[in-house]
């Protein structure tokens, strides 16, 4: 079909193009303005820096996009990490670990979204109380202690190969491109997709229309934690250590990811390939400033006015439509 | 004759508020049956009833005199009955062929469809066209957001929503309601080929001569039940208007008297 569609209506259909425009004009920003934005490993570096945050933003862009929140998917990572190093230390198979602790991730999202579709409370609370919670296991399991891990199955996503006898790459780039095409996928060429945006939308109208509205939004939960518990692998890939303290600000970057990105808070509204923009801003903004000789401060300023800006964007371009 | 759709007795409270207190209801085969009554009178509430939208406290339903009990959207659905909601119910970020065909969106054949669960997306933007074409609907593309339609054409898609996918009984609640004058003639125009494909029609309206234009019989509901059924023919507007303010009232042998003057405040 062929028909014109209205510039308004282009960036109401397109979220992600926004963000896309401004990853271009920051990178070449970054190009121009220092001497070693542009080096190859500088842009590999880039990239391998936001898997871990990616990851989780992935799984953050699905509860978004239902009008959720989740404020422990970070948690849950670090979780995850521990669970899968002392399994591993204490003797278990590596992959057998690693499964173990994806899919404890995946549990966890299970008993998220069963107590925001169960118990109707909102998912704000609900990922708080578990932010706590988790965070609490996690120490308990650790017991002051972080987890070195030596088992390349382990470490495998940051196993680097050279493109063109140049560029750098890791499998975790792989993996991270292969889960961002299947949840495209799946989002928009699937029932599944279009009832979760469905759900975002206005959850009413999608009941009356003959969707499974908590099993959506229960499933929706479920696949975000097995996002967080292959983020717990990518962890695993940057820093073979498992630490209880890290990522600490992990679910907050995600919400920017997927804020920057262009999903909409609001629910309903939003893609995956705005989130993996977002992660890429965000990663690229701390990495020129920092070349650029700019005080880390100064960068969470940056990042901080672009997620408020991100949110307005939104809000304007929806108020015009109604 | 079975009625192909009926409710004895319906009730639904919604705390203090009773919506429905034993609402009767009572649809024939091939026939556009008026359901009307003043705001906040249960009109809503009983169709939702109906619909599988609300599940009622008490009473029952019966599809071609057989109970059925409807949990859901989705069972009224599989007894052909579909529906027309006051509010719409479309989501407005999705456009306009996902949202005729959501909640029941086609796969593609072949590996694909069966392994990879792909939408048959063209195909439905085909029939989405076709089927809004079918009812003279003028939208430009079938990839448009809902949002982006005017009141009226929002509601043109709702009702052929409902008029594509009936195939028992198509309800709709005040379907011209936000339409012009041309636009709401479509609706009728719209409802009398329902009809003439055989399916009955439930149509919740105020326009009193859009009712009295298309309707075969008058369901009048006051207070949460149904107080007359009247035949346009026979009836008056002022009659059913007279009915549903409660200045009217039907007896059993079907005559319909003044109510009382007498209530000590007067007339009410
Ligand atoms: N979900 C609900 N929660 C609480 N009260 C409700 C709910 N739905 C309906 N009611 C109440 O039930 C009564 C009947 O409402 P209903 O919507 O069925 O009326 P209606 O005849 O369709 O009115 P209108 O002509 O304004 O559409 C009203 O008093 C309304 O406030
Ligand atoms: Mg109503």
């Amino acid at each position: 079909m062929t028909t014109r569609v209205s510039p308004s209506e282009f960036i109401l259909r397109t979220p992600a193009i926004g963000p896309a425009i401004a990853l271009v004009v920051a990178v070449v920003v970054f190009g121009l303005t220092t001497d070693t934005f542009f080096n190859v490993d500088n842009l590999s570096l880039v990239v391998q820096q936001s898997l871990v945050i990616g990851t989780l933003a992935l799984g953050q862009t699905l509860v978004i996009l239902t009008a959720g929140i989740d404020l422990a998917n970070a948690a849950i990572a670090v979780l995850s990490t521990l669970l899968i190093a002392k399994l591993t230390i204490n003797g278990t198979d590596a992959p057998i670990a690693l499964v173990v602790g994806i899919v404890a991730a995946a549990l966890i999202g299970a008993v998220t979204g069963g107590l925001v579709t169960g118990l109707r409370l909102p998912p704000f609370i609900v990922t708080l109380g578990l932010l706590t919670i988790v965070t609490a296991a996690s120490r308990l399991y650790a017991q002051g202690q972080s987890f070195p891990v030596t088992d390349p199955t382990l470490g495998w996503l940051g196993t680097t190969q050279y493109l063109f006898g140049q560029i750098e790459v890791t499998y975790g780039m792989a993996v991270m491109l292969a889960m961002f095409v299947g949840l495209w996928y799946a989002l928009t060429k699937t029932a599944w997709g279009k009832h979760v945006y469905a759900v975002g939308n206005d959850p009413e109208a999608a009941r009356l229309s003959g969707i499974h509205v908590r099993r959506t939004v229960l499933s929706v939960y479920v696949v975000a934690g097995l996002c967080y518990g292959i983020a717990a692998w990518q962890a695993l890939g940057r820093v073979p250590n498992a630490d209880p303290n890290a990522f600490q600000l992990g679910n907050l970057d995600s919400i920017t990811a997927v804020v920057i990105g262009g999903t909409s808070l609001f629910g309903g509204r939003g893609s995956v390939l705005g989130t993996l923009v977002g992660a890429l801003i965000v990663a690229v903004l701390r990495s020129g400033l920092t070349q650029a000789g700019i005080d880390n401060l100064y960068q969470d300023v940056a990042t901080g006015a672009l997620v408020i800006a991100a949110v307005a964007v939104d809000r304007f371009s929806r108020g015009r439509q109604r | 004759m079975t009625p192909v759709l009926e409710a004895h007795g319906l009730v639904k409270r919604y705390g203090r508020v009773t919506a429905m207190d034993g609402a009767d209801f009572e649809l024939s085969a091939g026939e556009v049956l008026a359901v009307v009554g003043d705001n906040g009178a249960g009109k809503s509430t009983l169709i939702k009833a109906l619909s599988g939208a609300v599940v009622p406290d008490a009473g029952q339903i019966l599809v071609e005199g057989k109970p059925v009990r409807f949990h859901g959207p989705l069972d009224a659905r599989r007894y052909g009955i579909e529906t027309v909601y006051q509010d719409l119910a479309l989501a407005p970020a999705l456009d306009i062929a996902t949202n005729l065909f959501l909640g029941r969106e086609r796969r593609r054949s072949g590996p694909l469809g069966a392994l990879f669960r792909r939408l048959d997306a063209k195909g439905m933007r085909r029939d989405a066209r076709r089927v809004l074409d079918e009812l003279g609907i003028d939208v430009k593309s079938m990839t448009q957001l809902v949002e982006t339609l005017s009141g009226g054409q929002r509601q043109a898609v709702a009702v052929a929503r409902a008029a594509a996918f009936g195939s028992r009984v198509v309800i709709m609640d005040e379907p011209t309601a936000a339409l012009g004058v041309q636009e709401s003639g479509r609706v009728l125009e719209l409802i009398d080929r329902i009809r003439d494909r055989g399916l009955p029609v439930v149509l919740i309206s105020h326009n009193m001569p859009h009712v009295f234009e298309i309707a075969d019989r008058v369901h009048v509901h006051r207070l949460g039940k149904r107080v007359a059924v009247v035949s346009p023919k026979t009836h008056s507007m002022n009659a059913v208007v007279g009915l549903l303010t409660g200045a009217l009232r039907m007896g059993d042998d079907g005559t319909i008297e003044e109510v009382g003057l007498t209530t000590g405040l007067g007339r009410s």
